[in-house]
């Protein structure tokens, strides 16, 4: 089970004088059950890209192969596809429609044929997935919290039960707490379910905190794809394409710097924190 | 009296069900006393739903008081008559740029505030060109808004409203659809706005890194001004902090946590070289504490 991206490239408005090429040249192999962060400036070719995982865009050149399987083949089930690689847009509360919350989580399943009963277990199993209290499920999305529209609309990809779950930057707008609730949630899901997560974001500190392996993109063109800690050493090239290191990376540095030997990689305050309190204690003895 | 005053605040709007019966009255706004002084940086925090963005939508006549008022520059918001010369002083930046760019070319879209208030054309070309300038967007002045990046169509939008000279300038979450690049230039162009043009700005966010310049912080909760201080009085309570839904900067949080490990650092930490030189100072007693 596992998602390879052979060579694809993709040009938008082929042989036209508008022409854009938007992907370049991208081998990739995601495996089961990672958790993956995608990230890149706007325009690098991030969304562009996970596009592609589902088969909504077509690449102009190169194959994607979906367990083993040309997902642009002639005889290939698309549908079956984007049950199994569940997308969740920006903003995706703007796409909740139905009166109440239950139904518009029954919505994907229900399209995908299954029966009534199995299309309520599994918008049940959803909503408790993504924390959503019972008082809620027949309350009209729209009287719902920021936080919670947005949990709703998971579930409703979730329901889906797709292997590999890409979020394009759910914490979009949402208060701090707001993040790390929803953060939480996806990592426990993770954990609990062992589906493949791919969150695209601008926040370099929550990327830090929860993934295994960042890809960069730059110029519609991987530019990095390794564990956090070693993607966020490259702070400077990161900061010459727009991107940055959490913030605790560049503290490191700057205690680096002033003379307290410190090692410069870690990426997230609870590193950072135990490395300086290693420091400052071999010092002190 | 500062440029932008309230006081005591109130706005309510009734709930309906889907047949229009009332099933209730939520207070958005509660009791809110606001002084604001010329020039200053004023920075407003709050968790979703705390009732931030109601307020400032107060400043601009947008929205009208329930009960209280609003003077923005001396000028009573509930004045029909002094409405437009409101919305002229007090100019507002919303999230998202797409909903903000109307123009073809950059430079029509800045110049198109000060042509409704029927500024002279030759003056409305001086106006563009020193808005675009403020903001680092003269050299894109020829460009289409749609080609540009997130952070460069919202300078765009700030300079659209300096355009109409604005005293002051509220800026509603500008930075939340933007990458780290974006927020850094809407970041320093607004500060820039600050300190060079002294215009008063006000500026709603949930990235606390952007806020630690600020001369004052309020924290809205549940409509009402939980907190209010200069930055580092704000970000000393962590904990208190975190039971409204809020953060502080990682630096602030890293120093709460190597305090809490019993390293002797003093709380309201905000800059990188803050930390660095009250760290630096523990390292060197410690040296100290070796020699002898």
């Amino acid at each position: 089970m596992s998602i390879i991206l052979d060579h694809v490239n993709y040009v938008y408005g082929a042989d036209t004088a508008m022409a854009v090429h938007a992907l370049r040249d991208i081998n990739l192999v995601i495996p089961d059950g990672q958790f993956i962060g995608l990230i890149g400036h706007t325009g690098s070719g991030k969304s562009t890209l996970v596009q592609h995982l589902n088969g909504l865009l077509r690449p102009t050149d190169g194959s994607i192969y979906f367990n083993g399987e040309d997902i642009h083949a002639q005889d290939y089930d698309k549908k079956k596809l984007r049950s199994k690689v569940g997308l969740v847009f920006q903003y995706p509360e703007h796409q909740l429609f139905e009166v109440d919350v239950f139904s518009d989580v029954c919505f994907g399943p229900r399209n995908l044929g299954l029966s009534r009963q199995e299309t309520e277990l599994r918008a049940y199993a959803a909503l408790k997935q993504v924390g959503l209290e019972d008082d809620y499920f027949y309350q009209s999305p729209f009287d719902l919290s920021g936080g919670q529209k947005r949990r709703v609309a998971i579930a409703g990809v979730l329901a889906m039960k797709p292997d590999i779950l890409i979020l394009d930057e759910p914490t979009a707008g949402l208060d701090p707490k707001g993040r790390d609730e929803i953060l939480d949630q996806i990592a426990k899901l993770k954990a609990e379910t062992g589906i493949t997560v791919i969150l695209v974001s601008h926040s370099m500190e929550d990327v830090a905190k929860y993934v295994e392996r960042i890809i960069v993109m730059n110029q519609g063109a991987v530019m990095y794809d390794d564990t956090p800690r070693e993607v966020f050493q490259h702070y400077k090239e990161l900061e010459a394409v727009g991107l940055a290191a959490p913030q605790v990376t560049y503290i490191m540095q700057a205690l680096h710097e002033s003379g307290i030997p410190v090692r410069t990689d870690a990426t997230t305050i609870t590193e950072a924190s135990q490395e300086i309190l290693r420091v400052m204690s071999d010092h002190r003895t | 009296m500062g440029i932008i005053k309230t006081k005591g605040l109130v706005f309510e709007y009734i709930r309906r069900d889907e047949e229009g019966n009332v099933e209730g009255i939520t207070r958005a706004v509660d009791e809110v006393d606001l002084d604001v002084k010329k020039g200053d940086f004023v920075a407003i925090l709050g968790h979703n739903g705390s009732g931030k963005s109601t307020l400032a939508k107060h400043i601009n006549a947008i929205l009208y008081p329930t009960e209280g008022s609003v003077w923005v520059d001396g000028m009573d918001t509930t004045d029909e008559k002094e409405l437009w010369n409101i919305r002229q002083e007090a100019g507002m930046v919303f999230q998202n740029p797409d909903n903000q760019i109307i123009g073809q070319v950059v430079e029509e879209d800045v110049g198109f505030g000060p042509e409704n208030m029927g500024v002279p054309t030759e003056e409305i070309w001086e106006r563009v060109e020193e808005s675009l300038k403020a903001v680092g967007m003269y050299k894109y002045r020829k460009f289409s808004p749609n080609k540009l990046s997130g952070g460069q169509k919202q300078r765009v939008s700030i300079a659209g409203v300096i355009a109409m000279h604005p005293k002051c300038i509220i800026l509603d979450e500008p930075t939340a659809m933007l990458d780290p690049n974006g927020r850094r230039e809407v970041v320093r162009a607004v500060r820039a706005l600050n300190d060079v043009e002294g215009i008063t700005v006000l500026l709603i966010t949930h990235y606390m890194e952007e806020i630690i310049h600020a001369d004052k912080v309020f924290v809205m909760d549940k409509g009402k001004v939980a907190m209010q201080g200069t930055p580092r009085e704000i970000f000393s309570q962590v904990e208190m902090l975190r039971q409204l839904r809020l953060d502080v900067p990682q630096v602030t949080l890293l120093a709460h946590e190597l305090k809490k490990s019993g390293i002797d650092l003093p709380e309201g930490i905000l800059t990188v070289e803050e930390l660095t030189q009250e760290l630096k100072r523990i390292y060197r007693q410690g040296e100290k504490a070796q020699v002898q």
